[in-house]
């Protein structure tokens, strides 16, 4: 299949706490996109951003539901969790600000670097949060040469 | 480009994947244990410095692109570990030296921004 033929989508579930399967969507993600034949720039910056996302709801959420649209123009990426919310969005968003704990740490997260690396790989960002409810995260990456190199 | 054979000898390095491409070079050098420095820093085709030695290791190293591992400080990957590396021809290396002396040795042969001198 082309990318010039056809809208593609596809659900990835994703579990809070599950550290010994981290990184299985954004790794599958990765390997889809390669098969739809997008260039590795731009198959680099959405598998990057799958995995902040990915990492951030095992750190943090309870659950999600990670939607992937790839569409002849862009791909478009939908993370919902179910979880704690962030309080104050805008110091989440600040490079270095992070509130991993120390076994996050040892494994080898928390740089606080994970929402500001997924905002600069992305064309469009938008973050929408609720303290109580959840985290939504919704991302377009343009394809074809249109995006950023 | 830096060869793994240099690399291993500059290391003084055991070579943990002995199936993966021997052949293989690395263009730039990068060295953190945050794996979100790796994924905001790192540039494709890297060589990795790193004193954590688990499965997210390799499954940044694949997200990124980087295209070899050095573990410090004699760090050593559980064989699950290596194994996944094998299957995504990623050369992992052992070495017994600090994170400090590793990067001192390689520092010679890497120039701004950690790219290897031509
Ligand atoms: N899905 C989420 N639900 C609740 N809180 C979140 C979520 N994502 C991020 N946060 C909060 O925002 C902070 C910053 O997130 P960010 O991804 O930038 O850094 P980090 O996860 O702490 O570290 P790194 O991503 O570098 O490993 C987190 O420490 C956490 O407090
Ligand atoms: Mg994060």
């Amino acid at each position: 299949m082309s990318v010039a033929e056809s809208t593609f989508r596809r659900e990835f579930p994703v579990k809070g706490g599950d550290f010994a399967k981290a990184g299985t969507a954004a790794c599958e993600i990765k390997e889809l996109l390669k098969d739809l034949g997008i260039d590795t720039t731009t198959v680099r910056r959405a598998a990057i951003v799958a995995y902040e996302a990915e990492m951030n709801v095992i750190m943090y959420a309870r659950e999600a539901r990670m939607d992937l649209t790839v569409s002849p123009k862009e791909i478009h990426l939908i993370i919902d969790d179910r979880g704690p919310g962030i309080p104050d969005v805008e110091l989440a968003l600040t490079e270095g600000y992070s509130t991993a704990t120390a076994e996050m740490r040892e494994l080898g997260f928390g740089a606080g670097m994970g929402l500001p690396n997924i905002k600069r790989n992305a064309d469009v960002f938008a973050i929408d949060s609720e303290v109580g409810r959840g985290t939504r995260l919704e991302i377009t990456i343009r394809t074809n040469g249109h995006g950023k190199p | 480009m830096i060869a793994l054979k240099d690399v291993l000898a500059l290391l003084d390095g055991e070579l943990l994947t002995p199936t993966t491409a021997p052949e293989a070079a690395f263009r730039a050098v990068f060295a953190s244990d945050l794996m979100s420095d790796v994924l905001t820093s790192a540039e494709p085709g890297s060589l990795l410095l790193t004193g954590l030695a688990n499965f997210h290791v390799i499954c940044t190293c694949s997200v990124a692109d980087l295209a070899g591992v050095v573990f410090v400080h004699g760090k050593r990957p559980a064989p699950d570990v290596v194994a996944e590396a094998r299957t995504k021809n990623l050369p992992l290396v052992a070495t017994k030296m600090t994170m400090f002396e590793a990067c001192s040795r390689m520092a010679g042969r890497v120039e701004d921004g950690g790219h290897v001198r031509r």
